[in-house]
């Protein structure tokens, strides 16, 4: 009998000789507490969080809490159904009436999490015949998405306008087609020149869909994601996000202004066969999403602290993704990936918690340490987290052959 | 008119350049077991193959593509349609 785990092997024994040189696995963090959104209790030490992408820092807001406590008091734990059975609550209905307001558009699709909607969206908008045109560094509930589908799936140069547009003037004119963006790509922190895209795609008659999972809630003037302020809203069909960053629950969603949009409820798979989520959680999204539309000094802050910490890590040497600091998200680039885990481990044990990230998540080889800001960081904690960057880069040698 | 036998050669170019290891290529020569190419690596060298003959190859074809005799009749067939 051949052992249906044996295709892991290489992936087994990279770990084993990762973990071997002493160094903890990074994939396996347990938060024993968490006293905020910028703080948890990691090892029995205190940590500060600088991977979370709670980026409004939403998941302790009174308000939150409040609503989510009463909703679970008067609804019960869990719905232990589909939204188009017995799963959809008055709570759904008003988180979903929450998003249209936010994004005043006249359809809102609320999904378990993030990754379903996407799997859910791009599976079911595009079918046999049509093409999925999607930028090559996008998420992976996008890819997924593509092969739960029966799209043809075509794949352009990252934030490539010049790419885009050969491979669409490659396709059948009258041939369907979607053209899937990101707002911010949040491996590297950068945003897409959506201006430029979201023409060239309308140009060649394709549809588009840009997922804002990290672009909600400080981008655009009321807060709708990168579209916003690049001005391209009347052109996206429909924008995707999630609940699990700004908005500090779990969740995802699809908005749009398409007049047939509702019949996405009945066909659209991941969206059908799951059960809804719970009552809480969709109070706690709603009051989050209706406090958001109003977090101007959040946002403000939000920005501050992400270009401080870009610009201080510079200054302190460290190569950085992107020049200048263009979301929350802050990605330092590392050699190697042993110095990536002893830097991350070094990190840690000096109290600064950021996320490690290698290939095949990240593009072309690339590892990093991604930080992400929370509007509720302190300057004291941004102060202690450029100090300890510096106090680790050294520890590691990282600074030695620069 | 690209025949087979150039459509091959050419991809054997491009392929050169993505392996390090300098595994002898010949038509039964597999992406994932014998170049020990990632699902990125591959969808790169699709990209640059899509360029050099101005076609179009859906990624959703690739796991019918686990050679590079399977990968130069696909290119072929895709060239000449």
């Amino acid at each position: 009998m051949s052992d249906l785990f044996s295709k892991f092997d290489a992936l087994i024994a990279e770990r084993a000789g990762v973990l071997a040189k002493g160094i903890r696995d990074p994939f396996a963090i347990v938060m024993q507490e968490v006293k905020s959104p910028t703080v948890a209790i990691i090892d029995g030490k205190e940590t500060i969080l600088l991977g979370t992408y709670n980026y409004m820092g939403m998941t302790f807001d009174p308000d939150v809490i409040a609503a989510g406590e009463q909703a679970l008091r008067k609804f019960g734990a869990g719905t232990t159904g589909s939204r188009v059975l017995n799963g959809t609550y008055q709570g759904h209905k008003e988180c979903e009436d929450a998003l249209k307001d936010f994004y005043g558009m006249s359809h809102a699709m609320v999904f378990s999490t993030g990754y379903q909607a996407n799997l859910g969206m791009v599976s079911t908008l595009a079918g046999k015949g049509d093409f999925i045109i999607l930028d090559a560094d996008s998420h992976a509930s996008i890819y997924d998405g593509c092969y739960l589908g029966n799209a043809d799936i075509v794949r352009f140069k990252h934030n490539s306008a010049e790419d885009l547009e050969k491979r669409l003037r490659r396709l059948p004119p009258e041939a369907g087609k979607l053209v899937i963006l990101e707002g911010v790509y949040s491996m590297l922190g950068d945003i897409a020149p959506l201006q430029e895209l979201v023409a060239i795609a309308k140009a060649h008659g394709a549809m588009v869909l840009v997922d804002e999972a990290h672009g909600m809630g400080f981008f655009g003037e009321n807060g709708r994601g990168v579209y916003e302020a690049a001005g391209v809203a009347d052109d996206v069909d429909f924008v995707v996000g999630t609940f699990s960053k700004s908005v500090g629950t779990v969740g995802g969603f699809c908005v749009s202004n398409h007049p047939k949009f509702e019949i996405l409820r009945l066909v659209c798979r991941p969206y059908t066969f799951t059960a809804s989520l719970p009552p809480a959680v969709v109070a706690c999204a709603a009051t989050s999403i209706r406090k958001l539309m109003h977090a101007g000094d959040k946002r403000a802050r939000l920005w501050d602290m992400s270009r401080k910490l870009h610009s201080g890590l510079i200054a302190r040497g460290f190569r950085l993704a992107t020049d200048s600091c263009e979301s929350a998200i802050v990605s330092v680039l590392m050699p190697d990936q042993e110095t990536t885990v002893r830097m991350w481990q070094a990190m840690l044990e000096l109290g600064v918690y950021v996320n490690m990230s290698r290939p095949p998540a990240t593009p072309a080889g690339v590892f990093l340490l991604r930080c992400s800001l929370c509007a509720e960081h302190s300057a004291e904690q941004l102060d202690t987290v450029l100090e300890r960057f510096a106090m680790a880069g050294t520890a590691v040698g990282l600074f030695a052959d620069a | 008119m690209t025949d087979r036998a150039q459509v091959y050669a050419r991809i054997i170019e491009l392929i050169e350049p993505l392996n390090p290891k300098k595994v002898a290529l010949t038509e039964d020569t597999s992406f994932a077991g014998d170049l020990e190419m990632d699902s990125l690596t591959v969808m790169d060298l699709v990209a640059s193959m899509e360029d050099e003959w101005d076609i179009v190859m859906p990624l959703n074809m690739l796991p019918d593509l686990e050679t590079v005799g399977q990968v130069a009749d696909a290119v072929t067939r895709l060239v000449t349609k």
